[in-house]
């Protein structure tokens, strides 16, 4: 794995009011590395999520992502970056083909490049014949494949991923994640947060936030050990178990 | 019975075309069973739902919950079950405390009264009761749903997909407090994504496009699974799979968590015939063992049947 840093986070912090949701983190995510972050209800995960994509302002501490500054540049850096949010985040009222074209339209792909780029995702995703269909009548894990498609249509340098298989079937989940795997062979940086701990086996690094923390953070292989854990879902429970600020 | 289900049909039209989402389903769930439904997306898992909570009419065939015809009944129904939508039924604007009195209030009872029904759940989020729902994180929406959704005390209770953006720790607690709703009496349907919930339920209806492929205890779904099933570990797992379905002995092989979980195409194969597939591969600390299939492992072959 090649080592170039493409997110790079120092005490970044988030208040709202008096209430810390993100709490002073500090990581670092290199090209092409699939990044879970993982964390209870209410950890921060969205929060910091947000920052990153030049969605939401920090409250203090420093992030560039992509190379580019959270506070100064986070136009350059919606340019660079692919976000699927926990909402759903295609338009429902438009057609598949739509959507493609919305947001490669958004992304600055020219017209040409836009056919090209739709036929191409439309066969990988065996929506072939779906071009005109209501995005809102399609099942959810299709939903979900064609907003990673879309959200990597113009080749990102890091893709946000938040709880992209939240609901979606046993089968699906495994073809959703076959796709990341796709993007993090083509260098694109994966940062995924997700509730099924089998999935946090399959990335390269986690951490796992508490009550706005970095309370771990290393490869799944390595956390298992320390925590001398047989599974992620151990380790999960285990740390998440000591979070204190959802109780009274 | 506190639910029966005879032949129900439903159907929608859209731009001309028939839609059947329920092809005339029958089943019925015990006072005090929790029945899991499971299926993919558009399967018809909420219009059942929405028929048994009287949201919405049947085209045909008939139902009954705790003993009322949903046709005739419904304001009977509506008083006595608890409905827990997919989609939030919060009020946004607000807030957590708010949300619960307004929920007591339409079924004209007091928290207070029923506080011990969702004390530990509501226990979660009650730091946060003056904030307003819309800025709950995904899960804390969902705890607070379903506080609203048992706050009359219900006889049967409806959950469709309560736990989808539920962290692993509050899934646990939400099912142990399910468990402990059912030794009060209350029936309890629930529909999930997550497969290790199905095998938590006491009897569980695979759903696929608007009709069951079979109704079963969580016991008996394992005893069927068919082959054997053969997990797989080695160091470069993504490898280890393309090397794996490469071969055309093999019906299938998923990811699961740290193995893979494959199956042959002709179930007398053995452990030396997968050896043999996986050797081109150079692989180092190969580990390849024959094991029991989960429940998940079960849905996945009869879903792809
Ligand atoms: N706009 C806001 N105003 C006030 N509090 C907020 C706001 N947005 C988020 N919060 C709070 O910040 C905390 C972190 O929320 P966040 O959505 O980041 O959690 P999360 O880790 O994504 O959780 P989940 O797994 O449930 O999605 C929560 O307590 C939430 O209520
Ligand atoms: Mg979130």
């Amino acid at each position: 794995m090649q080592t170039d840093k493409v997110i790079s986070v120092s005490n970044l912090t988030k208040k709202f009011g008096d209430f810390t949701a993100v709490d002073n983190i500090s990581f670092d995510c290199v090209k092409g590395e699939i990044f879970g972050f993982l964390g209870a209800n209410g950890a921060g995960k969205t929060t910091a999520m947000r920052m990153l994509c030049g969605l939401s302002l920090p409250t203090s501490g420093e992030a560039s992502v992509a190379g580019f500054d959270v506070y100064k540049e986070s136009e350059l850096i919606k340019k660079k970056i692919g976000y699927m949010s926990q909402k759903f985040s295609l338009y429902e009222d438009l057609t598949v083909w739509e959507n493609i074209r919305f947001y490669a339209g958004i992304y600055g792909l020219s017209d040409s490049n836009i056919r090209e780029k739709s036929r191409q995702l439309l066969t990988e995703l065996h929506l072939e014949g779906q071009e005109n269909a209501l995005v809102r009548s399609l099942p959810l894990g299709w939903k979900q494949k064609l907003a990673f498609s879309v959200a990597i249509v113009h080749n990102p340098a890091i893709v946000f991923l938040d709880e992209p298989t939240g609901g979606v079937d046993p089968i699906t989940r495994r073809e959703f994640w076959g796709l990341i795997y796709e993007a993090s062979a083509r260098d694109i940086t994966v940062f995924v947060t997700t509730h099924y701990m089998d999935e946090a086996e399959y990335c390269n690094r986690v951490s796992i936030m508490v009550d706005g923390k970095i309370e771990a953070l290393d490869t799944p292989a390595n956390l298992k050990q320390h925590y001398n854990a047989d599974s992620m879902d151990e380790v999960f429970l285990h740390l998440a178990r000591t979070a204190t600020r959802s109780q009274d | 019975m506190a639910v029966t289900v005879q032949d129900l049909v439903k159907n929608y039209t859209v731009k001309k075309k028939t839609i059947e989402a329920l092809k005339g389903i029958s089943f019925s769930v015990e006072k005090g069973e929790i029945f899991g439904i499971i299926g993919p997306d558009g399967a018809g898992k909420t219009s059942l739902f929405r028929i048994l909570t009287t949201l919405l009419e049947p085209d045909g065939g008939s139902a009954t919950v705790d003993g009322c015809s949903v046709k005739d009944e419904y304001l009977q129904i509506r008083q006595r079950v608890g409905y827990m939508p997919g989609k939030f039924s919060l009020y946004q604007d607000l807030t957590v405390q708010e949300n619960l009195e307004f929920f007591a209030a339409i079924f004209n009872v007091s928290i207070a009264d029923n506080y011990e029904y969702i004390k530990e759940i509501y226990e979660q989020i009650a730091p946060f009761k003056d904030r307003k729902a819309g800025q709950l994180s995904g899960g804390m929406k969902q705890k607070l749903a379903l506080c609203c959704a048992l706050i009359h005390k219900p006889t049967v209770l409806f959950l469709d997909e309560p736990t989808t953006g539920v962290d692993a720790v509050s899934r646990k607690e939400f099912w142990e407090m399910l468990h402990r709703l059912k030794t009060q009496g209350i029936t309890i349907l629930v529909s999930t994504p997550y497969m290790d919930e199905a095998g938590l339920c006491d009897r569980v209806g695979l759903i696929q496009k608007g009709a069951f492929l079979s109704i079963e205890t969580p016991q008996s779904i394992i005893r069927d699974f068919k082959k054997t099933l053969w997990s797989v570990r080695a160091d470069d797992m993504y490898r280890l799979m393309e090397t794996i379905l490469k071969s055309p002995l093999i019906n299938s092989c998923y990811p699961f968590g740290q193995y893979h979980h494959v199956t042959f195409k002709d179930d007398t194969k053995k452990q030396s015939d997968l050896e043999a597939i996986v050797a081109p591969g150079n692989f180092k600390d190969v580990e390849i063992a024959a094991i029991q299939p989960n429940i998940e492992d079960c849905f996945m072959a009869l879903m792809t049947e």
